[in-house]
């Protein structure tokens, strides 16, 4: 197989299966959640649900002083590298033109050169939560064979959309299969890992306001 | 046929002056990234050498790769350095046809066994395929070419059919199109790929091949790396435009009158690796990207293959939006199936529920 035929491979029918398995197994997930719904509150309502639901899938971005204090290396690294992820996945111009064939939708990206620093510091964070994992010993107790697997599907494709970008792999076409590849394996783990909380977070804080907001307090 | 002339004879001969002659060396020196301080010793090198024999072989091909060379911005010193070498065979350019035109090849052949360098364009029905699908001279290609590399010192590819298979070998390759290097193994091959190939790309390896006497250093795809080391993306002036997120939506948008990225036209830049953003086209007149088209890639494996020429590169071919509907639409419906089922098992077992007493409990421990 050439390089071009492997970029070809992935950009075509491993892309439409890896999307497929993702789109299919994500909405499993979650309509499964939705559907299965909550056991039934016979107490009188004190408060509205929904406003303070949505409120809350917002606020928990915001670590309590507590948490902070207590885990202040995970607050910062873990919200930079999230951060990082999510701009280098939404707002490097190739990407919006993929989302743009797939899902007929755009909007406006960053400069190459911001993309780039945001993803070197990205992929440092990547390591260095990984660095925390192995030596902090009671994440390390904690961490299990699927958290180094996820973090694994994490790091790759950054990993290889940073040497695609710079070139480091050659033929061109191998980098950027490269890159797709990991992506695409990524997208078919996500449904079936802890990745789902990528989706399922916002379910969990959505109930966890809601349930306060019934209870007339705030959360 | 190779005479005893050398090139430096020959040169002046035709009116080049000296002059000419060294800025050719010292551009010649700068495209292969040579200190300027080779360009004399280029220059040295090229006056003594003897016209190298040159056999052109023309295969399943367009004549663009011959058109691009001799039709080149003339009358330029590059033209005369191929109007020096002795091309001996070539049977779009040559006089004799037929007979007369194998047995020049032939004697070519005979008289400079060992070091006569083989140009190719085009691809070839493989060995497997049926060899009808192009002869010459009654010669199935596959033959042609390898009964003429037995006694070559190199073997030069030039264009992409020759190089990469090209036009010929594209999906699904009715002729069983094959590339040069796919067939010769036990001789150099370089590869000059385009569609067509730069024209001083061309004239810059047969000058290191006189220089040197070596072959030049080649990247993974045995091109040349002098002229294949950087990519069109790298090297295009519209760079900054791509950089700073501003680009042409249409052929004839705002954008692109502004000269803005194309990369959002389909440009394939990003993935090609030639020298036309550098050398440029026409007696470095323009280029494809200078005039306002994205890059075609046309220098890269399998490039008619590779997506649609007006797709943007990271675009996934097939219609993955199609496959994202379906597949939610199916996973939507099975997770609300799910979950209904759940909670209707969940329900079922507590109406069946069976109460158990504390003492009944303790029976059984």
């Amino acid at each position: 197989m050439t390089p071009m035929d492997f970029l070809l491979l992935t950009k075509g029918p491993l892309f439409s299966l890896a999307i497929a398995i993702f789109a299919l197994g994500i909405l499993i997930r979650l309509f499964e959640i939705f559907a299965l719904g909550r056991a039934h509150n016979y107490a009188a309502a004190r408060g509205n649900e929904v406003i303070p639901g949505l409120k809350t899938m917002y606020r928990r971005f915001n670590p309590d002083p507590g948490t902070f204090k207590r885990s202040t290396f995970d607050v910062v690294v873990g919200t930079l590298w999230h951060v990082g992820f999510v701009i280098a996945l939404l707002l490097f111009i190739p990407h919006i033109e993929l989302i743009k064939s797939t899902l007929g939708v755009s909007w406006p990206g960053l400069p190459n050169p911001v993309v780039d620093a945001v993803t070197a510091i990205t992929l440092l964070g990547l390591v260095a939560v990984l660095i925390h994992r192995l030596t902090h010993p009671v994440k390390r107790f904690l961490s299990r064979p699927q958290d180094y697997l996820i973090w694994t599907v994490t790091f790759l494709p950054v990993l290889t959309g940073y040497l695609a970008y710079h070139r480091l792999i050659n033929p061109y076409p191998l980098a950027l299969g490269l890159h797709i590849f990991t992506v695409e394996i990524f997208l078919i783990l996500l449904p079936f890992t802890k990745l789902t909380h990528i989706f399922t977070a916002f379910v969990a804080r959505y109930y966890n306001g809601a349930i306060f907001g019934r209870k007339g307090i705030q959360s | 046929m190779a005479t005893s002339k050398t090139l430096g004879e020959s040169l002046r001969q035709h009116g080049v002056s000296r002059r000419g002659f060294l800025k050719f060396c010292a551009a010649t020196a700068s495209m292969m990234a040579l200190p300027p301080s080779m360009a004399p010793a280029i220059a040295q090198a090229l006056e003594k050498a003897r016209r190298p024999s040159v056999i052109w072989l023309s295969f399943q091909e367009c004549t663009g790769c011959t058109e691009s060379l001799t039709r080149s911005f003339s009358p330029t010193v590059e033209n005369l350095i191929f109007d020096v070498i002795s091309l001996d065979y070539h049977h779009t350019l040559q006089a004799a046809a037929g007979d007369a035109a194998e047995h020049a090849r032939e004697q070519a052949m005979n008289t400079n066994a060992g070091e006569y360098l083989v140009v190719v364009d085009g691809s070839l029905p493989g060995p497997k395929a049926n060899p009808g699908y192009s002869t010459i001279a009654g010669i199935s290609n596959y033959d042609m070419l390898m009964d003429t590399i037995d006694g070559a010192a190199a073997v030069v590819a030039v264009g992409t059919c020759a190089t990469f298979g090209g036009l010929p070998k594209a999906d699904p390759n009715p002729t069983g199109a094959v590339a040069v290097q796919d067939l010769v193994k036990d001789k150099p091959v370089i590869n000059v790929s385009g569609c067509p190939p730069v024209p001083m790309v061309i004239t810059g390896v047969l000058a290191q091949f006189l220089t040197f006497g070596t072959l030049p250093e080649l990247d993974e795809y045995g091109r040349p790396r002098a002229f294949f080391g950087q990519s069109i993306h790298d090297r295009c002036y519209r760079r900054p435009f791509y950089d700073k997120g501003k680009f042409a939506e249409s052929f004839d948008d705002e954008g692109a009158k502004a000269g803005w990225c194309l990369y959002r036209l389909g440009c394939k830049g990003p993935m090609t690796y030639n020298a036309c953003a550098t050398m440029k086209w026409n007696g470095g007149a323009s280029w494809p990207v200078e005039a306002g088209y994205p890059c075609l890639g046309c220098s890269e494996p399998d490039f008619w293959d590779a997506g649609g020429f007006y797709k943007a590169l990271s675009v996934p071919t097939g219609s993955p939006g199609d496959v994202l509907l379906t597949a939610g639409a199916v996973g939507t419906a099975v997770g609300v199936g799910a979950g209904l089922m759940s909670r209707h098992q969940g329900k079922q077992a507590a109406q069946h529920h069976d109460k158990v007493t504390a003492d009944q409990l303790e029976e059984k421990l």
